[in-house]
């Protein structure tokens, strides 16, 4: 298949949009400075989202983490008073910071090691079987092909196959909201009437 | 340049990031940045479910991204209130500092 020179572009864009933000977020004194890092990653990975065909994702995630986990973030760093730029060289324990960097480059060498060694095992992507357009792929390899956008196909695999993981999310948040209220709560002293 | 973005660019890139967000994560001392590092690691978790999302045909990694992300979005509201509640009477925002228990 041949991948249009733009999608190099896109693909090769968004990374150096998702590392240089998170390095950013790692490298930035400032924590208001390492939360628009975090906003850079998130739009890169929002483009590669969209560039895997998953674009109800890709807006879900500018709105809901873009939108709304950092801008949260930086009500807790104004709240909080931290909006200035610390010193990065404390580190209270000598060994960390090397052992750090030890882990890291293991982890992402033992990844890499072993994608590049399976090689070919792991494939090509499918190749416009867009699951914006197409529909699925029965047992004979052929191609239904539904009318339904990103959007009809998620729901109908979520409404179908993971009702119950749905409904327990709800709870989650339920239980998550309530928490949030309950842990910052100023309780009144005793004695004092309610 | 003919050859197709494979996902295996895709593994090494979430790879990456990853590892970014676990050294992060061990090398930062604020708590909030801690919580973006976390972040981060999610992030190359869900780019990787959409990709192979895709790789099989299958909106499974869709619902998955879906459900990812609902839980990262209670698990920060409940993380910064923690974190509210430890460093209110505090003056240093700092993990090292939170050594002791005290009502």
């Amino acid at each position: 298949m041949n991948t249009t020179f733009l999608e190099y572009v896109v693909f090769f864009a968004a990374s150096l949009m998702m590392l240089g933000g998170a390095i950013g977020v790692i490298l930035f004194k400032n924590p208001v400075h390492a939360a628009l890092g975090l906003v850079l990653t998130l739009f890169g990975v929002a483009v590669q989202f969209v560039a895997q065909e998953a674009h109800f994702l890709a807006a879900v995630q500018v709105i809901v983490y873009a939108g709304a986990i950092v801008v949260l973030f930086l009500f807790v760093i104004m709240l909080l008073g931290v909006d200035r730029a610390v010193d990065l060289s404390i580190e209270p324990i000598p060994i960390q910071r090397p052992l750090a960097a030890v882990m890291t480059v293991g982890l992402v060498g033992l990844v890499s090691a072993a994608v590049i060694k399976a090689g070919d095992a792991i494939g090509t992507l499918n190749p416009g079987l867009g699951l914006d357009v197409a529909g699925e792929i029965t047992a004979d390899g052929q191609n239904i092909v539904s009318n339904d956008g990103n959007i009809q196909q998620l729901a109908r695999n979520l409404y179908n196959d993971h009702v119950l993981a749905f409904q327990l999310t709800s709870v989650l948040l339920i239980v998550a909201v309530v928490s949030t209220v309950l842990l910052t709560r100023k309780w009144p002293k005793q004695g004092a009437a309610t | 340049m003919i050859a197709a973005i494979e996902p295996t660019w895709y593994l090494i890139v979430a790879s990456l990031l990853f590892g970014i967000g676990a050294f992060g994560l061990l090398v930062r001392r604020n708590p909030l940045v801690m919580f973006m590092c976390i972040e981060l690691m999610l992030n190359a978790a869900n780019l990787l479910f959409i990709t192979f999302a895709r790789h099989h045909g299958d909106t499974s990694g869709h619902v998955f991204v879906f459900l990812v992300m609902a839980v990262a979005a209670a698990e920060v509201a409940v993380g910064l209130a923690i974190i509210i509640t430890v460093f209110r009477q505090r003056k240093a925002i700092n993990v090292d500092e939170v050594r002791d228990m005290y009502g």
